[in-house]
């Protein structure tokens, strides 16, 4: 019965929050609590001569003060992590990886691969001190050649990041099918571009942060992470310094948003727990911002060259990609980024002919991990790049472009003829594309806009309308689980291995869990976030715990119910069948005002309970449900951006966002539009404002927030939205995901816009953000071109 | 170090007198020696507005000043907007009410920023909203749902006070 989900329930964790009373990692006291603070390489590629530490090490007040050479051989690097970087036997079949190992040790041991790695730890007994000793460590560094250009490290001959990734390649692949070459010599229209898109910060306001808490009797340790994958945490842990699993608890507490970084286990969440241990003293550490911007990890930075053929009518015959994804000094999620952007480049499009090849290639810059979209933003830009630059070419709307490529409804369920990243075949589940595009032009008033940007060219004014589209595999497996149980007050507690980081897991778990048990979300509590409460998890990403999670809850539920009505039937001398369970009252459908509580059910259900239950009847309320997708399942969505542009100052006003998306069975409206609007926000950053640069030595340019610019109220317009439900087909609640969506198209959207509002200049923008004197630039180069040729 | 000098100050309606650092910031006397931890550092550097306090009623960014500075002041912070355990207020409310907040990392420092303004903003406009939350940055929510927030406690608050000036009249 659908009574909750669908509902925009207010959320559970808000009381908190919004009085303070939330506790995030930084908020954490423990008694003894000693502070680390860590000093970081202030060079992207040297040899470490000497550190001198012995000046830190008497500074009254310090306990510990450790380098690399003080783990060498103790604590095992970081590598690449398994669970998301395997490559599935057949997909290595159809796209040949080549893969070097590489890893990070936690401290530099003999040099340094980018500005901001961790070099040495000072714990003392605050962050004052820690920080003033901090700065009496001397390390003397022998530079080295910096590897900022990832076409430069590919060369061979140049100085490695990593000794033994050979071309500093340290993965590639090739995917492809029909035959995209020949296809191009034998087509009258042949596009070749190349496309880019920045490195980004995630920027999470909530900075990283660890505590530690080592308990010498048991030989336990409590880790408090601000993490997305409180499990990867403990086995990295367990990998890193050797210790038992089990005797590490990691728990992610109130999370101040993750976005993707925040699930790549980093140094410090190894250090910590290693520190705890030796001084036996709890430890913490919070990130500052400085710090984030330097060394937590970034993402996205792919250069695409594309070759496209294509008919005179706008068809798209092939498509040829060959993309470089510069991943900084490590690459530890193998081809997740990579990959997503090879399955997902083709969208909502059919392109027969498509060959795709990437390299990852490692430089000197803080290594990249996944963010909100993981290579999709990067897909989706490429693709939507090429289908408005074939619309200009051919000079026909680019609505027309996309319409005569897109997948129809009932071509659905559509099969694109490769494999998705878990190995299964990447067939399309649900969806009506076209329809979507329709629904958003008219929302827009599409041929309104149309006249209405006619009469403001005369005035002088230039409006733009740009598109944008993605289908996009959310819901990656490889499974969550759900473990609930009854407790003596006939409270459900479910606990959960997905942790969230605001999406409000604590309240829609609740709603799915109400409807199949008959229950309110009130009477159930939902745990997240803690490895303690379950054997298995894997974490919030990859727009996956409403699919995966929530797919657990329900089934679990179905099984406590299952349990809860044999149990009535007894007590009530019905059969189970008969029972109804309304809003936590148990009752035969024959008389419903005789009813029995959870409380009741709990009672019976004890061991020795008198009278005992049956004997096929296990004693206790508990069960377990692991949710194991078959694949992922298809979200999709077409956004549209209107922008003015002004020529003189090369500044975009954007003055409308529109969508329309379709993530399945939406569990609660509220959370789900509040998602969406907060990926397109973080996709506005992206596509107008925000980048990480690094200069030709490697020096990060943008370490503060005067230069790293995080849209603020003032760029981000309240999007209209309008939503599709196309069950999927791949779980019991018809759900797709819905979280990093948002964050995908904008940056097409809004580039198309702005190339729109200037159709004029005919400029083309292949690379973002369009920041003001970016776009400046082009319009004075086009002006300028324009000019010459007028005065032929 | 040990030149430590005295600092008195209000926070929340409370006397604290401690004996600090000079170099000790506001926000860290008040989340390490007050204990309230609803005030969130998150940039340290004047730009994100997470850690945003009432110093004797006006706006201000706790990580920019040092304890030594407030002394003799009046603060507030988010944990004076309700009682422990108490309901809570008219903007609180509407922050849930219109899921104005997700993580909520940022969400104390656009409170207190916004029970400012809303002193002297009985009637605020869409830009108005958009202009008093532009020094806070929101990595979650895009902003709309803040404004949402904004505008339903400003009505609420202005029916509230032509109620209690209807009753006061009478
Ligand atoms: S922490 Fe003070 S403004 Fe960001
Ligand atoms: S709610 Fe997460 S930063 Fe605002």
């Amino acid at each position: 019965m659908k009574k909750y989900v669908g509902q925009s329930v207010k959320r559970k964790e808000d009381y908190r929050l919004v009085t303070g009373t939330g506790q995030f990692v930084a908020d954490i006291k423990l008694a003894g609590m000693l502070e680390a603070v860590f000093v970081r390489s202030p060079q992207a590629h040297a040899i470490i001569r000497h550190i001198d530490t012995s000046k830190a090490k008497e500074l009254p007040g310090v306990h510990a003060v450790l380098i690399g050479d003080d783990i060498k051989g103790i604590i095992n690097p970081i590598t690449q992590f398994e669970s998301h970087s395997a490559v599935p036997p057949n997909v290595a079949k159809e796209i040949n990886p080549k893969i070097q190992y590489n890893d990070e040790s936690v401290l530099a041991i003999d040099k340094v691969v980018y500005v901001g790695q961790p070099v040495a730890v000072v714990v003392a007994d605050n962050r004052y001190i820690a920080e003033d000793a901090a700065d009496l460590i001397k390390v003397e560094y022998e530079q080295l050649k910096p590897m900022v250009d990832p076409y430069e490290a590919m060369k061979e001959g140049s100085p490695l990041v990593q000794n033994q990734v050979e071309q500093n390649i340290q993965m590639e692949f090739h995917l492809s099918i029909g035959d995209a070459k020949r296809v191009e010599q034998q087509s009258n229209h042949v596009l070749k571009a190349r496309v880019k898109t920045p490195r980004l910060s995630s920027n999470p306001i909530e900075t990283r942060g660890v505590i530690a808490d080592y308990d010498n009797r048991t030989d336990q340790i409590h880790v408090w992470s601000a993490t997305q994958l409180p499990f990867e945490v403990r086995a990295t842990i367990a990998h890193c310094l050797g210790w038992t699993e089990q005797n590490i608890r990691v728990t992610a507490p109130d999370v101040g948003g993750g976005f993707g970084p925040k699930g790549g286990v980093h140094p410090e969440e190894i250090l910590i727990p290693y520190i705890s241990k030796r001084l036996n003293r709890p430890v913490k550490w919070v990130e500052d911002r400085l710090e984030h911007l330097t060394s937590a990890r970034q993402s996205r930075d792919q250069v695409h060259d594309v070759i496209v053929a294509y008919n005179s009518d706008g068809t798209i015959l092939s498509l040829r990609d060959e993309f470089v994804v510069d991943s900084g000094a490590v690459n530890f999620f193998g081809f997740t980024c990579a990959y997503n952007t090879a399955y997902h480049l083709r969208g909502a499009y059919k392109i027969p002919n498509y060959d795709i090849k990437s390299r990852i290639v490692l430089t000197n810059k803080t290594p990249n991990v996944p963010f909100r979209g993981a290579g999709r933003p990067e897909a989706v830009f490429t693709m939507d790049r090429v289908i408005d630059m074939i619309a200009r070419k051919l000079k026909l709307d680019p609505v027309e472009v996309m319409k005569r490529n897109m997948i129809q409804a009932h071509e659905m369920p559509y099969d694109q003829g490769i494999l998705v990243k878990d190995g299964a075949r990447l067939i399309y589940d649900s969806g009506d594309y076209p329809a979507a595009l329709n629904q958003a032009l008219a929302m827009v008033d599409y041929e309104g806009f149309r006249e209405r940007q006619k009469e403001l060219k005369k005035a002088g004014k230039n409006i733009g309308i740009g598109i944008s589209s993605y289908v996009e595999g959310t819901g990656a497996g490889p499974f969550e689980g759900a473990l609930l149980s009854v407790d003596s007050t006939g409270k459900v507690i479910a606990h959960l291995g997905a942790s969230p980081q605001g999406q409000g897991h604590e309240t829609v778990f609740a709603q799915i869990g109400a409807d199949a048990l008959g229950l309110t979300p009130d009477d159930i509590v939902i745990k997240v976030g803690d490895t303690a409460v379950l054997p298995f998890g894997a974490g919030t990403y990859a727009s996956r715990s409403a699919v995966n999670a929530g797919s657990a809850m329900h089934e679990a539920s179905l099984k406590l119910r299952n349990k809860v009505v044999a149990i009535a039937g007894i007590i009530l001398g019905t059969l189970p069948d008969e029972i109804v369970i309304e809003e936590g009252k148990i009752f035969s459908k024959e008389n419903p005002s005789h009813f029995l509580t959870l409380q009741d059910i709990y009672k019976r259900s004890r061991p020795a309970a008198r009278p005992p239950l049956p004997s096929e009847i296990e004693p206790g309320l508990q069960v377990t449900h692991y949710f194991v997708p078959p694949t992922v399942t298809f979200a999709s969505s077409v956004h549209i951006a209107e922008v003015e542009v002004d020529k003189e100052t090369g500044f975009v006003d954007l003055q409308n966002y529109s969508v329309v998306h379709d993530c399945g069975t939406v569990i609660n409206p509220m959370i789900v539009d509040g998602q969406v609007q907060g990926g397109i926000a973080q996709g506005i950053g992206s596509a107008l404002y925000e980048e990480v640069v690094y200069n030709e030595s490697g020096q990060l340019l943008t370490g503060t927030y005067m230069d790293y610019l995080l849209p603020t109220s003032m760029e981000i317009p309240t999007v209209k939205k309008g939503h599709q439900q196309h069950l999927s087909t791949r779980n019991p609640l018809g759900v797709k995901g819905v979280g990093e969506g948002g964050a995908i198209s904008p940056p097409a959207a809004i580039a198309n816009a702005i190339v729109d509002a200037l159709s004029d200049l005919e400029i083309v923008i292949n690379q973002l953000p369009v920041s003001p004197s970016r776009l400046r630039g082009l319009i004075k180069e086009a002006e300028k071109k324009q000019s010459t040729i007028l005065s032929k | 170090m040990s030149n430590k000098v005295q600092v008195a100050v209000f926070v929340n309606g409370k006397k604290v007198q401690k004996k600090v650092e000079p170099r000790l910031l506001l926000t860290d006397f008040i989340r390490e020696e007050c204990n309230l931890t609803g005030t969130h550092l998150g940039c340290e550097h004047g730009v994100c507005g997470a850690c945003t306090i009432l110093v004797d009623n006006e706006p201000v960014r706790s990580c920019l000043m040092f304890a030594v500075q407030a002394d003799g002041c009046d603060i507030q912070t988010v944990e004076s907007l309700n009682s422990v355990d108490g309901p809570l207020n008219v903007l609180q409310q509407s922050f849930s009410d219109n899921h104005a907040l997700q993580c909520g990392f940022c969400t104390p420092g656009f409170l207190m920023t916004l029970t400012h303004f809303l002193i002297d903003n009985e009637n605020p406009t869409e830009n108005e909203i958009r202009e008093a939350i532009s020094g806070n940055l929101c990595r979650c929510t895009g902003y709309a749902n803040i404004i949402k927030a904004v505008q339903q406690a400003a009505q609420i608050l202005q029916k509230e006070k032509s109620n209690s000036s209807v009753v006061s009249a009478q």
